[in-house]
């Protein structure tokens, strides 16, 4: 499935291989795209779970599907876009970026990072499971308590949402271990952490809040678990215990992964912005302190999605100020997107469209987010489509329009091809438009009293027009994701050679061949700015916009220069992952399975323990004849 | 550069302050105790041990996990985690009403 | 790992040690966090202060505080190639901690007789679960601990392998600190 796509093309040696080679790979850049093909299959899923959800709402009395398979469908749509979508298509550019943009031949654990990956999928396998045993999820993304308990929820659908989720927050601790590891400890000489480029630091206070929050998650589940399998009392009223102790731990974890989701993106449009109006990054450093603020404040905000559990006026007051504070770090950063673009040589080419569309329909949701920033309005909005709206504007218009500027923008380096203009441009105006037909109708759906997740409505509320639009802007944008799709496909089976550097960009990663060789850096670079590439292109200017580029060559050699040995690909963090699913999944089945799943877990972690990481047989590329 | 010369060339505690630092431990466990059973000392039993027990934390961390001797950059990453869930904790007694029972009844 | 300098001059499985023991303040916080706001809320007995034995307790604190001298002097013998020393100490915190557990299972199961389950009510549940994941992360430690003695055993351990003790290390003093924590809010404050 993987390894398909990228056959067709011919020069890149690091693609090539066995599927056993994809397996046991521990490259960096393998495991991104393991990563990111992995992310764009679900999206599929997760958005034919929306069509459905779209199609059910189309008209008054939808009889497409029932309740039961409705509440499955909004579940599923949710969970599967936030934890199978939207954080494993950031984590393929944190993959395949971080190391190549801090000047470094690998991550700081390779092996950790085929664990994290495989975990990753095996849990998203589990949390899919559950259709084929028809009893999918089906308590909301957030799984409020009591939809939760046994009482309640009797089926084994909540069982494969923990469990997997679970199993996937694993994979989140090891690989944001490792990437706050890579970031800030495998910086190319030179490079101090106000030239890391904007990118890898946004990257890296997302470990930093996954590291943080999914703990909180990790505790509310163990209790649901416990509650679920073990009869306790932690959600119960009865014995003293409040279901909003689950509201509590889901959003100290739920409001820094809204962080989490989103500064990824934030990250990608300061690397397009600066590149494609070809200057630097406008006040960067003030766009680097204001994704720390928000990164800090991102923990204290998070009772503002409980306003109406009764919290009280000082927790509620309190928690209105600081989701409002959160705006201004916020619109530091629009501010500084704008004035990057204000007075630039503007090129325009896709990757800047979908920047230029997350930053515009991020504001939109921006601006309905400070509306419920406010406890009274925030009462009136509650569980309405007027949330929908908003949380679709921030996740859809920043999140996906983000990451899909980074596809965009990092295809070429990833896969050696370019994308077709056309197209592209084409996918991103039909992707718009859908967009804002599909959601923007939900803010006044909302207002009007819509609930959400109501499976069915009557005639006559005055909802028709407005979901009638919604579904219809839903094929749009299914319309637009598709010719998205096809542009990938065709660039891979008879897109244009890229060259090493086609954007003329700022950052390390364009200095060497598209794709990179396995060893990346053929020399480990100095870095003398926050722009190397452009320093080195253009000498100490700020204005590149006036110079003519006289050097095509990347400063890259094509050869090593010296011995480079790589890590040795092994099957132990696979199997590793392997017996963790099946200790975790087992839990519904019986005691032997968990037993088999940690003797598996057991054997392979002393194995990989033990296992130097470079053991004869490893790659190692030695200088070219002559060069020495 | 060599990662373990490098981690070698930073100052070091000796023996005999691993040994002080473990009796000084010892010492305010004791005192934990014994605060636990004086009765006068009831009402601001809490504030007292809280006090304690953070210096039991902070030797610990300093002596035995070398934070004094290395780098500051792991006693940053150690003091994010402590702060932000010490504030989750914070709030959370809070908003449980559950604070007021630390303090002096 | 590599050759390759690291920026901050410290080895990349330290640093990463330090980042997962930020994020396990952040997994026991939450835990802790839970213990105390359901403190007193429980609607049956047997409460804390009926129940808890603070001389047992301290007692284990004591041997838990101790496993972490045993732990410094440890890696101090391998720094040095003292093997010997080295085989003392590492079996030293083995024990130790062999007996911390041994206290927290004698505890559990007196707990347990006392009428005290995991679902008698709130106070047994978040105790339970608080404590029992501390003790699951004391015997990962105490397992480990194993493996390096082992590994001491067959001559394995010299001092270019001291990084080693020092990344367990690391984990073994954060579970006696998150111990210093809970001994205080969950024993001594109630």
């Amino acid at each position: 499935m993987n390894a398909a796509p990228t056959d067709t093309v011919q020069h890149e040696s690091i693609y090539s291989g066995s599927i056993a080679s994809w397996l046991t790979t521990v490259d960096h850049k393998r495991i991104g795209v393991m990563y990111g093909a992995t992310a764009l299959l679900y999206f599929i899923v997760g958005g034919v779970e929306a069509l459905i959800i779209r199609l059910q709402l189309a008209a008054p009395e939808g009889a497409v599907v029932g309740a039961d398979a409705y509440n499955q469908l909004f579940t599923m749509h949710g969970t599967t876009m936030v934890f199978l979508v939207l954080m494993p298509l950031a984590a393929a550019m944190f993959n395949f970026l971080i190391p190549l943009m801090v000047g470094a031949r690998d991550v700081a654990f390779p092996r950790l990072n085929a664990f994290s990956f495989w975990t990753w999928f095996f849990g998203a396998i589990l949390l899919n499971l559950a259709f084929f045993v028809n009893q999918a999820p089906d308590a909301g993304w957030f799984g409020y308590a009591n939809l939760t308990s046994k009482q309640y929820n009797p089926g084994l659908g909540i069982d494969f949402w923990v469990l997997s989720l679970q199993i996937m927050g694993i994979a989140s601790i090891a690989s944001g271990v490792n990437f706050t590891v890579t970031a800030l400890n495998m910086r190319a000489p030179g490079m101090s952490l106000m030239r890391m480029p904007l990118f890898v630091w946004m990257a890296l206070i997302v470990q930093i809040l996954m590291l943080l929050a999914f703990p909180a998650i990790t505790v509310g589940l163990i209790f649901l678990l416990f509650d679920r399998f073990f009869d306790t009392n932690f959600y119960v009223a009865a014995a003293g215990g409040t279901p909003v102790l689950w509201q509590h731990l889901f959003w100290i974890f739920g409001h820094p992964e809204v962080y989490i989701l989103i500064l990824p993106s934030f990250g990608i449009v300061s690397e397009i912005l600066p590149t494609f109006s070809r200057k630097p990054l406008f006040g960067a450093p003030f766009v680097i302190f204001s994704g720390i603020l928000i990164g800090f404040l991102g923990f204290g905000v998070w009772s503002h999605h409980m306003f109406t559990t009764g919290l009280g006026p000082i927790a509620d007051t309190a928690f209105s100020l600081g989701t409002m504070l959160i705006a201004i770090p916020t619109g530091v950063k629009i501010f500084n997107w704008i004035g990057t673009l204000w007075g630039g040589h503007i090129v325009m080419r896709t990757p800047l469209y979908f920047a230029v569309g997350m930053v515009a329909l991020f504001i939109v949701g921006g601006l309905s987010g400070i509306m419920h920033a406010s406890a009274p309005i925030d009462l009136q909005q509650h569980d309405s489509y007027f949330v929908v709206a908003h949380l679709h504007y921030v996740f859809f218009g920043g999140t996906v329009f983000g990451l899909l500027a980074g596809v965009c923008y990092w295809w070429p380096k990833v896969t050696g091809r370019m994308l077709g203009e056309g197209l592209g441009k084409l996918s991103f105006w039909v992707m718009f438009l859908g967009m804002n037909l599909t959601f923007f109708p939900m803010h006044f759906l909302g207002l009007d009293g819509m609930a959400r997740r109501i499976y069915t409505y009557p005639a006559g509320a005055g909802w028709e027009q407005w979901n009638l639009m919604a579904t219809v802007g839903a094929f749009v944008l299914t319309l637009g994701v598709l010719l998205f799709y096809v542009n990938l496909v065709r660039s891979l089976r008879s897109g244009e050679a890229a060259t090493p550097d086609p954007w003329d960009g700022a950052t390390l990663e364009w200095s060497m061949s598209s794709p990179p060789p396995e060893y990346n850096f053929a020399v480990i670079p100095t870095v003398n700015s926050a722009r190397p590439l452009w320093l080195h292109k253009y000498g100490p200017t700020r204005d590149i916009s006036t110079h003519t580029r006289e050097d095509g060559t990347p400063p890259q050699p094509d050869h090593p220069v010296e011995r480079i040995e790589l890590p040795s690909p092994s099957h132990w963090p696979l199997v590793a992952a392997a017996g963790l699913t099946l200790a975790g999944g087992g839990t519904m089945v019986g005691l032997l399975p968990v037993l088999a799943g940690v003797a598996v877990l057991v054997v392979a972690v002393y194995w990989w323990a033990f296992q130097p990481l470079e053991r004869p047989g490893n790659p190692i590329f030695e200088p070219a004849r002559g060069t020495e | 550069m060599n990662e373990i010369a490098e981690h070698h060339s930073g100052a070091h505690a000796s023996r005999s302050t691993y040994w002080l630092v473990a009796l000084i431990l010892a010492i305010i466990t004791l005192l934990e105790v014994a605060v636990f059973y004086i009765p006068f000392l009831r009402t601001v039993i809490a504030p007292i041990l809280l006090v304690l027990s953070a210096t039991k934390f902070a030797l610990v961390a300093m002596f035995f996990m070398h934070l004094r001797y290395d780098r500051p950059i792991l006693t940053a990453i150690l003091s994010t985690g402590l702060v932000v869930a010490a504030a989750i904790i914070l709030a959370l007694m809070l908003l449980f009403g559950a604070l007021r029972l630390m303090a002096p009844a | 790992m590599s050759t390759h300098a690291t920026t901050f001059g410290v080895p990349h499985r330290k640093m990463a040690m330090w980042v997962f023991i930020g994020s396990e303040c952040m997994f026991f916080g939450s835990l802790i966090a839970t213990y105390l706001s359901y403190k007193g809320k429980s609607v049956v007995g047997p409460t804390p202060a009926e129940i808890l034995n603070i001389p047992l307790t301290s007692v284990s604190t004591f041997v838990l505080l101790m496993s972490s001298l045993a732990m410094v002097l440890a890696l101090d013998a391998v720094q040095r190639d003292d093997t010997r020393q080295a085989k003392i100490w590492i079996g030293g915190v083995i024990v130790l901690g062999g007996i911390f557990l041994a206290g927290q299972v004698y505890e559990f199961s007196h707990f347990y007789h006392e009428g005290l389950t995991l679902q008698q009510n709130l106070f047994g549940s978040t105790f339970f679960v608080l404590t029992g994941f501390h003790g699951a992360h004391v015997t990962v430690g105490v397992i480990w601990m194993a493996t390096l003695l082992v590994m001491a055993f067959r001559g394995r351990l010299g001092p270019e392998r001291s990084l080693d003790v020092e990344v367990a290390g690391l984990y073994w003093h954060f579970v006696d600190v998150v111990w210093i924590v809970i001994f205080t809010v969950v024993y001594l404050i109630q």
